[in-house]
């Protein structure tokens, strides 16, 4: 095992650290806000808007995140360019920078799993509990904020935690449209030296480590919220 | 409109490739998820039954599986694989191989498969009512007979959701291969995609077929789940 590489690379490796960090905590933010509407009209709402999401949640789950990336990088990114109009306006930086369509297309992922979750979620709450707040004089919003949200998502912290883990192991993805986090810099180093190993090794442990930090982050979470038998 | 005519072209001069990418994603996707199966089983009565060495190496074997990111894993399976098999084989006085695309992707996901594999069934092992497997044992059964008549039968149903989704994920994970170069659908359509510069129709295909895979798993996991609950008490729908 080689391993003199490491303080040359040092510096990239921190920068890599800190994309991935972003790309992931940015995607799990956006894709969480988006998945409390998706997974709401499945089980309250006119009933088009319900399999809208429904058909939304089924395309983005059915396939595959590495499509879905190289879909709206290389797809629409392609596009892009053909409106003068575009060029010159000042969300340009923006649509030529590769950072912000991986950010997209992990958001977008990250709704549909957690858009079903929580669908079956809203759907757990029992309805009395609902009715209990009506006939306290809430509005539709205060009921989702007080009462429907916090009891749906008491009942699958443990399901989004597995999802959130998930998303933080496709991170790497990215490096496949040139967004380097510790993945990518791993292979610019496995390209330079030609070890093989000893890179993947690193960063397998790297991510061995952030997937601990996530469980327990997680667990710290759920310990925080009271549950129904820890009375 | 140029859309569709050009999805059209796209079609009529790649169609046959992505056929052959669809199908090679299928095989992979086939018998890795058989060897998945496989390993889990083993895995699964190993972690109940086996010795304390055993239990350990096991469970080393599902945590870093589960716990670091398939990409990764696939690189670092296909390179130590690789260089093993071909190590041994010299010493052993053999020229080296080249391992074919499609079985060294089945043994790399499969090996992936396995950790969650293991796991799903173990789960379900562990849910079979002890009365069950004691009725059988009261009833003079062997050991392997009551496994095979009793604890296989009723892990089934058990086991099925997990499987199910783990086919899923096998399907969507199968992708992944085109990174390392492996000839299956998202490779293909990447290099459809390059040669006629159609990105936007090329991706849109391959989405649909793989949607479509996933659509027709999705039917017959349900026919299967309903025949091998045939005869259970129906639950309420949630």
């Amino acid at each position: 095992m080689v391993w003199d590489w490491l303080p040359t690379y040092a510096a990239r490796f921190v920068e890599g650290f800190w994309i991935t960090v972003q790309l992931f905590s940015l995607s799990l933010t956006f894709g969480f806000l988006l998945a409390i509407p998706i997974g709401l009209v499945q089980v309250t709402g006119p009933k088009w808007l319900g399999l809208i999401a429904r058909g939304y949640c089924t395309l983005f789950r059915g396939t595959p995140l590495l499509i879905q990336l190289w879909l709206l990088y290389y797809g629409l990114g392609s596009i892009f360019p053909h409106f003068p109009a575009l060029r010159e306006s000042v969300i340009w930086p923006i649509l030529i920078a590769a950072f912000p369509y991986a950010v997209v297309a992990f958001s977008l992922s990250v709704a549909a799993y957690e858009g079903h979750v929580m669908a079956g979620a809203f759907r757990s709450v029992p309805k009395n509990e609902l009715e209990a707040g009506r006939a306290f004089g809430m509005g539709r919003f205060t009921l989702l904020w007080r009462i429907w949200l916090p009891r749906a998502l008491q009942n699958v912290l443990p399901t989004l935690a597995g999802e959130a883990v998930l998303t933080l192991k496709s991170v790497p993805l990215a490096s496949t449209i040139t967004v380097f986090g510790v993945y990518g810099v791993g292979s610019i180093v496995r390209q330079d030296t030609y070890l093989i190993y000893e890179p993947l090794l690193f960063i397998a442990f790297i991510y061995l480590c952030l997937t601990g930090i996530l469980v327990s982050l997680f667990g710290w979470l759920e310990r925080r919220v009271p549950s129904e038998s820890m009375k | 409109m140029d859309f569709i005519y050009n999805t059209i072209q796209l079609l009529y001069e790649w169609g046959p490739n992505f056929m052959r990418g669809t199908i090679a994603t299928l095989q992979i996707a086939f018998g890795s998820y058989l060897l998945g199966i496989l390993i889990g089983t083993f895995g699964a009565i190993g972690k109940l039954y086996g010795g304390r060495g055993l239990r350990l190496s096991l469970s080393v074997y599902t945590t870093l599986i589960r716990a670091v990111p398939e990409l990764i894993l696939i690189l670092l399976i296909y390179y130590a694989g690789t260089s093993l098999l071909n190590t041994t084989l010299e010493s052993l006085g053999f020229g080296t191989v080249d391992i074919s695309g499609v079985a060294a992707g089945i043994i790399v996901i499969g090996i992936v498969q396995g950790a969650y594999q293991t796991e799903v069934i173990r789960g379900a092992l562990i849910s079979v009512p002890k009365q069950e497997t004691d009725a059988g044992i009261a009833f003079g059964m062997s050991r392997t007979k009551v496994f095979r008549r009793i604890l296989i039968p009723a892990m089934i149903p058990l086991a099925l959701p997990g499987m199910a989704n783990l086919w899923m994920i096998c399907t969507k994970e199968t992708a992944l291969l085109a990174v390392v170069g492996f000839e299956e659908l998202a490779l293909v359509t990447k290099q459809a995609a390059g040669k006629t510069r159609l990105f936007l129709e090329a991706f849109t295909v391959a989405m649909f077929l793989y949607l479509c895979i996933t659509l027709a798993s999705n039917v017959i996991f349900k026919a299967i789940e309903k025949r091998t609950t045939r005869g259970h008490p129906k639950l309420d729908k949630q």
